[in-house]
């Protein structure tokens, strides 16, 4: 007899909890920032080559658009580092239990988006 | 006794550790560039090419973006074998992200090293 209970992995209807959606923000950022390499590569290349390749790096910078990929580009990164450092702790069998995973899920998510306003608010 | 047959392509262990170690190097080069970029009073050219002639700037950069490279290959594969379904079209998602990754580390080298006369 077929067992009658809804049963569905869609990860825009399922409640997440915080380590979830810790997880999935990990390999989110992590696609983003694979994707942002040539870009990077871009600019620090005209940042290095000449005195007018570093003038062009410094105006493209300095556009408010750009600016706001570079700080979208800061919480990526610094997402992925925390919730990295989060396994790497998990791995030593630090933080295992639900109370100080779900602990530790919130303090990335407070860690990435506090550090995320202090870098933009020095850049910008 | 249940004689138990090993499965798998045998790199889940080799690529989880590379995947580890690769993150520690980044983290440490995160920390250091972060410190160096905190601690840099003005931003011009002239300062800023002098700091990348630094031998340690230099290959402690091309070790991170190697660290970077290697990491990202196994983290975007894993993306692609969980949900890319069709296998030719995952081969060639393996395929164009190899290439790409293997363009990057030449070019980083190039941007680092600087082939336009200026090598040193």
């Amino acid at each position: 007899m077929p067992n009658p209970r809804p049963k569905y992995l869609n990860l825009l209807e399922i409640r997440m909890p915080v380590p979830a959606l810790v997880s999935i923000v990990h390999r989110v950022t992590g696609a983003a920032l694979f994707l942002l390499i040539p870009l990077l590569l871009y600019l620090l290349q005209l940042s290095l080559e000449t005195p007018q390749t570093f003038a062009a790096f410094k105006n493209i910078v300095s556009q408010p658009f750009m600016k706001l990929v570079l700080v979208g580009l800061i919480w990526a990164y610094l997402h992925h580092f925390c919730a990295g450092i989060r396994h790497l702790a998990l791995d030593l069998h630090f933080g295992v239990g639900l109370e100080a995973a779900r602990a530790t899920s919130w303090a990335v998510l407070a860690a990435s988006i506090g550090l995320t306003l202090v870098f933009g608010a020095l850049i910008w | 006794m249940v004689k138990r047959e090993v499965v798998g392509a045998h790199y889940g262990l080799r690529d989880w550790l590379a995947q580890r170690v690769t993150a520690v190097v980044m983290a440490v080069y995160t920390l250091m560039m972060l410190a160096v970029l905190l601690s840099i009073p003005k931003l011009d050219y002239w300062h800023w090419k002098s700091l990348w002639e630094l031998p340690v700037m230099r290959y402690s950069t091309v070790l991170f973006l190697l660290s970077l490279y290697f990491h990202a290959w196994i983290g975007v594969r894993n993306i692609f074998m969980d949900y890319i379904k069709d296998p030719g079209l995952r081969l060639t998602l393996y395929v164009i992200t190899i290439a790409a990754l293997l363009w990057y580390a030449v070019w980083s080298v190039q941007i680092i090293w600087g082939l336009n006369g200026a090598a040193g």
